[in-house]
């Protein structure tokens, strides 16, 4: 099965406290750990473990600048085929339409059976995946938690739904699915990993390589642009402890014992 | 031409979903002056059972039944959607599992703007609607432009529009379903639900949570979290990132796509407070966050907060509670 993962770059949240800078226009990026968005790495490591079932390669792929190129090794190491970077002063500030249509691009230059997304990535959109199957045509599925191969032109795959439960879907191949996380455990990728795929080459193509529409990318035909981070007024949030460890947990007990928390 | 807005509504066994009513307040705080009508697709006489309640929220409701509608496979629903929406209207849709799979879609195949996962509408000046959005799971927000002028797919996440129940609109409901098209798609087929499996304890009927989150660092550090609800005769439950990594069962993942909760006491240990974890919180219990971040959002939703390390913190609470007994 030939396989294409689409990957990005974000601020590791588990690594960092996101703060907005002085005049609102960015987070504060300064300092920044970036990392591959938590959900990419789960939809790769699935994609390698079909590739390892039932043969095929995978193909990551990143839509970004230079500094993109880290996460394709990265997911390289983990196990991933090749790694192809799209890039183009013309892809700068690109909405979600934007990012698909570029991958689309991509899509339709190779062969790909299965395309898989992360559900969602940094700002939460989770949009990128749906948006790109819908231009192809192919059939979508969302927050996808289990992947069984039925043959070369079947896949039956699960849904996360409300409650812990699971919806069963059959697709046909080729289709396009968002991965959730959980759906496997990401094998571990060391130092020494990522330096044995530190020269391999990884081709970049830019708009006209891809034959990208000009009408849905860059800043100027965004339909929907961030103005501004701001910070909400805050509501009345919690009442903070203050003190010292013992006072604290000596308020903190008498609150429990009054409202039942401690039987 | 006024602008128009089309609701889209999630129902169950006859019964509409919370966020119907949630949806035309945000229509209503969207363009008051817009017509706003309720999509209800399905089949049967269920169907009929949840345009009547939809129709006492909205002035007009348009009804699909076919029978590829039984269950809202988002492929379908798309399709069907596609035919009825008119170049340059607005649809809300639900922010879940089922909203995700429809909307970026459904967006791409109406040429419409797609905004997702909306809590507040700030202004709208001709085409230009200001929308406030959220990032990194909540600890920044921001504000979205988004371009009316070929409509817009909006998704509205749940909760953060107030209904206004006293509001009744004594709505027509309008069978739509010839004009639906042919819901027919290939390429997806809806096979069956798999349940989700019952664990060893039953947090929908514990008392008291003590709830970790992926500030836990590390599953030998569970042991502590064990210790002080031993301590407090409270049960276990736990944020996603948990029952990722398999260091507890699914069952106790408290969330949108785990548990929904009704305890009376929550302890919220190295947990930020997604939207989709306090999702699961019902019942206005009393919440205590422990985190080592004072900005993280969990300190809005909780009554008593703590910043600490919780890996200080806990051990020495659970033993003074273990020394008070
Ligand atoms: C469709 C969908 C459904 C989802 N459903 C659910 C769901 O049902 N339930 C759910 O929980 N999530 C769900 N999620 C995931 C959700 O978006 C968040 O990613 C998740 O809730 C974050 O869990 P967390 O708070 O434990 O981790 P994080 O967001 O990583 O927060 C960890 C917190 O711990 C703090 N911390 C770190 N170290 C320490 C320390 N030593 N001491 C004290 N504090 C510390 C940090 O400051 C941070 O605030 C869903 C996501 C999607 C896309
Ligand atoms: N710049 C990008 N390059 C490659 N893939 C992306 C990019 N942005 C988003 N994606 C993919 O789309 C998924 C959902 O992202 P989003 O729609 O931005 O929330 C991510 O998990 C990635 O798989």
């Amino acid at each position: 099965m030939e396989i294409l993962v689409c990957v990005k770059r974000v601020p590791d949240t588990s690594e960092n406290e996101i703060e907005i800078n002085s005049s609102g226009s960015d987070i504060q990026r300064d300092d920044l750990v970036y990392s591959v968005n938590e959900w990419d790495n789960y939809a790769v490591e699935e994609a390698i473990q079909i590739r390892d079932n039932v043969g095929g390669s995978v193909t990551v792929v990143t839509v970004g600048d230079d500094d993109a190129e880290e996460v394709l090794r990265r997911e390289m190491a983990m196990g991933a085929d090749k790694g192809v970077l799209l890039k183009d002063d013309a892809f700068e500030g690109s909405d979600g339409r934007g990012v698909a249509a570029i991958i689309k691009g991509e899509v339709e230059k190779g062969n790909y059976d299965l395309i898989l997304t992360g559900a969602q990535a940094d700002d939460g959109a989770g949009q990128v995946g749906g948006m790109l199957a819908a231009m192809l045509d192919m059939p979508f599925a969302s927050l996808v938690n289990r992947i069984d191969v039925v043959d070369d032109k079947k896949i039956n795959v699960g849904r996360e739904i409300a409650g812990g439960n699971q919806e069963m879907n059959e697709m046909s191949l080729p289709c396009v699915l968002s991965i959730q996380t959980g759906i496997n455990e990401p094998r571990y990728v060391g130092i020494r990993g990522i330096r044995k795929v530190a020269s391999v080459e990884i081709p970049v193509k830019g708009a006209a390589d891809l034959g990208v529409d000009a009408a849905v990318i860059g800043a100027a035909n965004a339909r929907v642009k961030r103005l501004d981070y701001f910070v909400p007024p805050a509501g009345e949030g919690a009442e903070m402890l203050e003190g010292g460890v013992d006072e604290i947990i000596e308020k903190l007990i008498d609150m429990l014992k009054s409202k039942g928390g401690i039987k | 031409m006024a602008r128009q807005i089309f609701a889209y509504i999630l129902h169950k066994d006859g019964v509409a979903d919370d966020t119907a009513l949630e949806l035309v307040e945000a229509a209503r705080r969207l363009d008051a002056s817009a017509p706003v009508t309720a999509l209800v697709l399905g089949t049967g006489a269920d169907l009929d059972k949840v345009c009547q309640e939809v129709a006492a929220t909205y002035k007009e409701v348009w009804k699909v039944d076919n029978a590829a509608l039984s269950y809202p496979n988002a492929e379908v629903v798309r399709k069907v959607l596609v035919n009825l929406i008119p170049k340059g209207a607005i649809a809300l849709v639900p922010h879940e599992h089922f909203g995700m799979d429809l909307s970026p879609g459904l967006s791409i195949k109406l040429d419409a703007a797609y905004a997702p996962d909306v809590v507040d509408i700030s202004a709208l000046e001709g085409d230009k609607l200001t929308l406030v959005r959220q990032e990194y799971s909540g600890q920044v927000s921001t504000h979205v432009a988004c371009d009316l002028s070929a409509g817009a797919v909006i998704t509205i996440r749940a909760g953060a529009f107030a209904p206004d129940e006293s509001r009744s609109a004594g709505g027509t409901v309008t069978d739509k379903s010839p004009d639906a098209g042919d819901a027919g798609v290939a390429g997806r087929k809806f096979l069956e639900i798999i349940e989700a499996e019952v664990g060893d304890v039953d947090i929908t009927k514990s008392e008291v949570l003590v709830s970790v989150g992926r500030g836990i660092e590390d599953q030998d550090n569970l042991e502590m979290i064990n210790d002080l609800a031993k301590a407090m005769g409270a049960d276990v439950s736990c944020s996603r990132p948990i029952v990722d990594a398999k260091w507890l069962e699914k069952a106790r993942q408290v969330g949108t796509s785990g548990q929904t909760v009704k305890p009376k006491v929550y302890l919220a240990l190295g947990i930020s407070g997604s939207f989709q974890h306090m999702g699961g919180i019902k019942g206005n219990p009393f919440i205590v966050a422990v985190n080592k971040n004072a900005k993280a959002p969990i300190f809005q939703a909780a009554d008593v907060g703590v910043v600490a390390d919780i890996l200080e913190f806990v051990p020495e609470l659970a033993e003074k509670i273990a020394e008070m007994k």
